[in-house]
């Protein structure tokens, strides 16, 4: 028996404005972009806040849409799924995506976060700069500029854990706080 | 061709691109999870510009939003108007940004500092 008040408690509790568990599909985040943008207008958030959740969503969800394939290898259907819910607290959002990752790819993954948390606001601009005038594109069109947006768009540390499954997969989760642009 | 129109949709931009006159607008949002493929006509459509552009080429953006997929094709757009520039056509770009819209405004001034092409910053109402 599911218990779905569990589930519930848990979401408000944590204040969960929107959570989804399952395949990331573009329909799927163009319904998600269109549900919080009603939401934040509902809430009458101010339009420097609008907007700066609504970017940081944009690049959180299709983080998410294109590394999806990243960890199917042996694990079949299961790593098609992957988590995001968006919470508020305190007045600042929370971000939250969760997804499978080959444990051969969490270096890589580590260390690019890792640099962009190391970068102070000003070395954020000039590298977003320099990946975007000489970065290669990739196929999955992201071409890294999307983790130093998010940092440079938010003003905070990407916050992240891996949590390891089994010996061929972890749990990748990142957190990414919006907080509202006149307490920054 | 005389003119290059496409209609925007919730992801992607209204485009308008009236050769006849060397008027090029990018208007909405830009968030489409592939961006290449967007953005190909249009590179394609300036391209074919570049070798019977007009004396002057203005170009009006304003973007809502645009997700950092897009950032790299606004970029190549951009390089192809730089092309045109120097091949004697003189660009001018307007990046509009909304009043209290920071991020768009520096979005622009990081493109100003790529391109060498003359940048208008024009400041929108809400």
């Amino acid at each position: 028996m599911i218990d779905a008040y569990n589930i519930y408690d848990n979401m408000d509790r944590n204040n969960i404005l929107l959570s989804f568990k399952g395949d990331i599909t573009s329909e799927l985040l163009t319904s998600i972009l269109q549900i919080m943008e009603n939401k934040m207008d509902n809430m009458q958030e101010e339009p420097k806040t609008k907007k700066k959740v609504y970017n940081v969503l944009v690049e959180c969800l299709q983080n998410l849409y294109h590394h999806m394939d990243d960890a199917t290898d042996g694990k079949g259907d299961k790593n098609r799924s992957a988590i995001f819910m968006i919470a508020k607290n305190n007045g600042a959002y929370n971000i939250i995506t969760g997804n499978y990752i080959l444990n051969e790819n969490i270096h890589g993954l580590k260390s690019r976060l890792d640099e962009v948390n190391a970068l102070s606001k000003d070395q954020l601009k000039d590298y977003y700069k320099s990946v975007l005038n000489n970065g290669e594109m990739s196929l999955k069109g992201g071409g890294g500029l999307g983790m130093i947006d998010i940092a440079r768009k938010t003003g905070e540390k990407l916050d992240y854990n891996f949590l390891e499954i089994d010996n061929k997969v972890s749990f990748f989760t990142l957190i990414i706080k919006v907080t509202q642009p006149q307490l920054i | 061709m005389e003119k290059y129109a496409i209609e925007g949709t919730p992801k992607t931009p209204t485009i308008s691109f009236d050769i006849q006159n060397g008027v090029l607008e990018i208007k909405g949002r830009s968030i489409p999870e592939n961006s290449i493929e967007f953005y190909k006509p249009l590179v394609d459509a300036l391209d074919k510009y570049s070798s019977a552009s007009k004396p002057a080429t203005t170009v009006n953006i304003q973007l809502e939003y645009f997700n950092t997929s897009s950032s790299k094709c606004i970029l190549d757009v951009f390089k192809k108007l730089e092309a045109i520039h120097k091949g004697g056509s003189a660009v001018t770009i307007n990046w509009h940004y909304e009043e209290d819209d920071e991020d768009m405004l520096e979005a622009g001034e990081d493109y100003q500092a790529i391109i060498n092409v003359p940048f208008k910053m024009v400041q929108v109402a809400e």
